[in-house]
């Protein structure tokens, strides 16, 4: 398991393992994709070798918004995985599908360009600092995955974004591992 | 060309099990020619009607799904066409009302409507089967067949407006008729 040293407090990063092994808990059958940097190796390669899993590679993450959100009408459980930036590509759809609608569209987003040692409100990138309070801004759940610890709650939220038929969005602050 | 009223009318006796995922005129025309149950209304943002149809499609493999799209819509979400054919969907039709214009939207029109061929957009996505229909004779004679082949399949229609139907906005963004789809697809 890698250890922050730089600076701060030392916190295992979130193990990719555990985050599908969550996933699978949840009852996620599809994993929806446009390939991020972030969570590339610790997910997304893992996910694509998975038998339990079934991926679907798309071109724009807005197509994964509509795919979730259609899939949740008989109770297929999927997650979209991109980077922030596709993230505010997406808003929009998000809106009306995920909010006006009221369907169950989860995401996890790898923070492409945040410092490991900081908290997204702290980064020196614009990109990274607006994702919380824009999420916030629009009343989408969003909890960031950032240590080891982080990843306990990640199979009763995506339960709770089901039963509460709402959107859900992971923040991965972190590669993992 | 085709009227587009005209054009569901052909489709209509052919569409009975399926789920439809249809938008803006042609989905108003749509739901007055043929309303039922399992007609998927609420797609939200434009272009993602195919979107929709593909989640539906793998959600639901033991089910035929039929997209009518609109020119401008699928222009909004070309990519579409690339994942649709990556993921090859067997029960996914994929049809587009090809007219031209942004026809809700003060009929302005699409970006090289003289240009663009949708054939040939999908046929290079990748779709397996890539049909034309220009006439509603030639529709006729031919829609059984292109139905009867697994998909992902794809049509062009080529179509005028016709009787334009109501555009009921407040229903197919409503609660009340997500749940109709939804309680019809699961007792279905």
């Amino acid at each position: 398991m890698t250890v922050i040293t730089r600076t701060g407090p030392t916190l295992e990063y979130p193990s990719g393992r555990e985050i599908i092994a969550a996933l699978k808990r949840a009852a996620v059958e599809y994993v929806i994709a446009v390939p991020d940097i972030v969570t590339s190796d610790g997910l997304l390669w893992p996910i694509s070798r998975d038998p339990d899993l079934k991926l679907v590679r798309i071109c724009k993450e807005d197509e994964g918004v509509s795919i979730c959100a259609a899939m949740s009408y008989n109770g297929t459980r999927a997650l979209l995985l991109m980077q922030q930036t596709g993230l505010m590509d997406s808003l929009n759809a998000i809106r009306a599908i995920g909010m006006d609608y009221q369907l169950p569209v989860c995401m996890m987003v790898g923070l492409q360009g945040k410092e490991a040692e900081l908290k997204p409100a702290q980064s020196a990138s614009y990109g990274v600092r607006i994702v919380e309070p824009v999420l916030d801004t629009m009343q989408i759940s969003n909890r960031l995955i950032e240590t080891a610890a982080d990843v306990g709650h990640i199979a009763s939220d995506i339960d709770q974004a089901y039963r509460a038929s709402a959107p859900l969005c992971f923040l991965i602050g972190r590669s993992p591992t | 060309m085709m009227r587009r009223d005209h054009a569901l009318e052909v489709l209509k006796p052919r569409v009975d099990e399926q789920l439809v995922v249809a938008v803006y005129q042609t989905l108003f025309d749509w739901m007055v020619i043929h309303p039922r149950d399992l007609n998927y209304v609420a797609t939200g943002a434009m272009g993602q009607a195919s979107s929709h149809g593909l989640g539906l499609a793998l959600a639901n493999p033991g089910r035929e799904v039929l997209v009518f799209d609109g020119d401008g819509s699928l222009l909004m979400n070309l990519g579409a066409l690339v994942s649709i054919a990556n993921a090859a969907p067997a029960n996914l039709h994929h049809l587009v009302f090809v007219n031209g214009v942004y026809e809700v939207n003060g009929a302005h029109p699409i970006p090289a409507a003289a240009k663009v061929d949708f054939a040939t957009l999908a046929r290079g996505a990748g779709y397996r089967e890539v049909v034309e229909f220009t006439e509603l004779e030639q529709l006729e004679a031919g829609i059984d067949a292109f139905l009867a082949q697994p998909g992902p399949a794809f049509a062009v229609m080529h179509i005028e407006p016709g009787e334009s139907y109501p555009r009921d906005y407040a229903y197919i963004h409503s609660a009340a008729a997500r749940a109709r789809f939804r309680r019809a697809l699961a007792t279905s």
